[in-house]
């Protein structure tokens, strides 16, 4: 049986946020029997991004099931099981694809244990390869994040670092509500520390990624190390932006950011998904109820153009945030 | 099934069918907000499957699950507190007629997304193999079902791994207000289907509570032993229309008389009469299942209606609904 931290542990400093969802779902899986995994080319294949590599060889293919192209059946099974004991860990393999069995995630997962006054409780995770940068065209590049925070009952990860992929496998794994875990295919081959045995991040807990105090750009996922570039460009301006990881949409952390804004009073939100109804929107709105008088100029979004995702890479440059694009807007907003 | 048995499901599928004429009056009483899908004329699938499973499988409905509710040990009080949106319902007041759910008894709910619910419940037969048990999970659906994707995604996952789920259809001849046999490729909407994920598909006269119960008992046991997945089509007519709002019309009226003679408890009368079973035995347990549903009717009127506090719990395990700090 092959160990997953172990091979990668020899030798390597670092970890990359691929090899992190690995590891996040292997070090659930050895914790509690419970935890099992299914979906497409997930067992032998380690998956489309290789996001599973070793799972199956470690824990075998009961537990780690190969499935047909059933979007469907997929997440309905993980339902059942979950509803039954279980804690299922489903991939869907393009976020896009969630289109594919949206009936169980807007329908059924999220609003049985509401409906059946509080009887059943689901605890599943529907792990996804989310957004774009990658040139894969309109069916496999977009940002869906949004998509699931139109419905009540699903919390929402979004993880940007491979030690946060870990510690928020593990919450979202041993949570008792459904989560939908987005993986940015952008960040895939990105690196970092990996964290200590029994690190969890928990859900709803956004982090401050770099202080400053002339403006808050609040990112998710692969904007945030859009962000941070903006940040070092803008520093050397002299304009200090600090920089928000929300991490999760659902629960959302509006303290953190309301926080922020106390020291810095301008607000940006960084969003890959189009503008329009894009989390930015939501997020901007309980600013303006909750945390007008901390503001000394409007809020901003930068955000997708709404429309579908472009193949040529100048396209897509034209339509995704940039550092540029996000540049040019916080001149703007400290200039005011 | 002895004489016994048969009588106390008789007295089951009585109480189901005076619970569903009691929903049909409520609502015309304006007690009953909403909508309902009645399942009168249902009645053997439901208490016949039931009295072969154990009390430890799961079972999955429709919105058209009242009988499959009650056959599954839910009362008809707190059945009809649910229809009626009192605090007493079996949700809560939070579900409805198209939601009823038992869980402490293995009913695992009632989807109203057509065709929904039945790759939830291969994946409860997934589950119940990767803990060792030997429950069965088992999926009611309407003929409607059988031409949605989910219907044949479940099927043919269910059969690849060989999961101990029960498919069971209830062919009522009318999907929603089209006939079936319309808008489908095969004669048999279910059975037919079932050799093309390789498992058996079985016809039985769903009107006739002994032919359901002898059906579903030797395909639970099949599937209890690791043999797999298998499709019953249960042929059956429902009374009432598809929903409250629908008259059904558009039923041949001689259709609808031939099957109104085939009323699964006239059928279920006989037998127990063939049996031996005196008349006024069998008229006893009318009077016990009329009596249990107008006490239930009036103790699901006399109860509260909802805490206003309630639509705001539930959402989370944690019993709340906080989406942000």
């Amino acid at each position: 049986m092959a160990d997953v931290t172990a091979e990668r542990a020899v030798g390597a400093r670092e970890i990359s946020y691929r090899e992190a969802v690995a590891e996040g779902i292997a070090r659930e899986m050895r914790r509690d029997p419970a935890v099992v995994c299914l979906g497409e080319d997930i067992g032998e294949a380690g998956g489309v991004f290789k996001t599973t590599v070793g799972l199956r060889e470690e824990f075998g293919p009961e537990r780690v099931w190969d499935t047909p192209i059933s979007e469907q059946a997929i997440v309905g099974a993980a339902m059942g099981a979950a509803m039954t004991g279980m804690r299922p860990v489903a991939e869907i393999m393009f976020s896009d694809f969630l289109a594919c069995c949206w009936d169980y995630l807007a329908n059924e997962i999220p609003k049985v244990r509401y409906m059946t006054g509080g009887q059943v409780t689901v605890p599943l995770v529907v792990r996804t390869a989310n957004g774009g940068g990658l040139g894969f065209g309109a069916q496999h590049s977009q940002a869906t994040e949004n998509w699931a925070l139109t419905i009540p009952g699903l919390k929402i990860a979004a993880p940007s670092t491979p030690a946060d992929v870990i510690g928020m496998m593990a919450a979202a794994i041993r949570s008792d509500d459904p989560v939908v875990f987005f993986e940015h295919k952008g960040l895939l081959a990105s690196k970092g520390t990996p964290p200590p045995p029994g690190h969890v991040v928990d859900l709803g807990s956004a982090t401050v990624v770099r202080e400053g105090a002339d403006v808050t750009l609040v990112a998710l996922a692969s904007m945030v190390p859009v962000a941070l570039r903006a940040a070092e460009l803008l520093a050397a301006e002299g304009i200090q932006a600090e920089v928000v990881d929300l991490r999760c949409l659902v629960p959302l952390d509006v303290a953190t950011v309301l926080a922020s804004l106390a020291r810095t009073s301008r607000l940006l939100t960084v969003e890959e998904n189009p503008y329009q109804g894009g989390w930015g929107a939501t997020l901007v709105s309980v600013v303006a109820d909750e945390g007008f008088g901390l503001l000394d100029a409007p809020v901003r979004r930068v955000a997708g153009e709404c429309v579908p995702l472009p193949f040529a890479d100048a396209l897509e440059e034209q339509v995704i945030p940039t550092v540029e694009k996000v540049v040019a807007a916080v001149r703007s907003l400290a200039a005011y | 099934m002895d004489a016994t048995e048969l009588l106390a499901r008789y007295e089951q599928m009585a109480v189901i069918r005076r619970t569903e004429k009691a929903a049909h009056d409520l609502f015309l009483h304006g007690l009953v907000k909403g909508t309902t899908h009645l399942a009168a004329g249902h009645e053997a699938i439901a208490v016949g499957a039931s009295a072969a499973l154990r009390a430890d499988d799961y079972v999955f409905a429709t919105y058209r699950g009242h009988h499959h509710a009650l056959a599954r040990g839910a009362t008809p009080e707190e059945c009809l507190a649910e229809l009626m949106s009192r605090a007493t319902g079996l949700c809560k007041a939070k579900g409805g007629s198209m939601h009823l759910t038992k869980a402490a008894t293995g009913m695992l709910g009632s989807y109203a997304i057509v065709g929904a619910h039945l790759p939830m419940a291969v994946g409860a037969a997934w589950s119940a193999r990767l803990r060792g048990t030997d429950q069965i999970a088992v999926a009611f659906f309407g003929d409607g079902a059988t031409n949605i994707g989910a219907f044949h995604e479940a099927l043919n996952l269910a059969a690849v791994w060989k999961l101990p789920v029960l498919f069971v259809c209830e062919n009522n001849l009318y999907m929603e207000y089209t006939p079936i046999a319309d808008v489908t490729a095969v004669a048999r909407p279910a059975a037919d289907r079932a050799p093309a994920y390789g498992i058996p598909g079985e016809v039985v006269d769903g009107n006739d509570v002994v032919a359901v119960h002898e059906t579903v008992e030797r395909l639970a046991r099949r599937a209890r032993a690791g043999d797999g997945p298998a499709l019953i089509e249960a042929q059956t007519y429902r009374h009432f229309g598809h929903s409250r709002a629908d008259p059904a019309t558009y039923r041949p009226a001689e259709e609808v008389e031939r099957w109104l003679k085939h009323d699964p408890l006239d059928l279920a009368r006989g037998r127990l009469i063939e049996l031996g079973v005196a008349p006024e035995t069998v008229t006893a347990a009318d009077e016990r299942a009329r009596d249990v549903v107008a006490k239930a009717v009036e103790a699901a009127k006399a109860a509260p209606g909802p805490d206003p506090g309630e639509a705001l719990t539930d959402v989370w395990a944690d019993g709340g609904a906080a989406w942000r700090t």
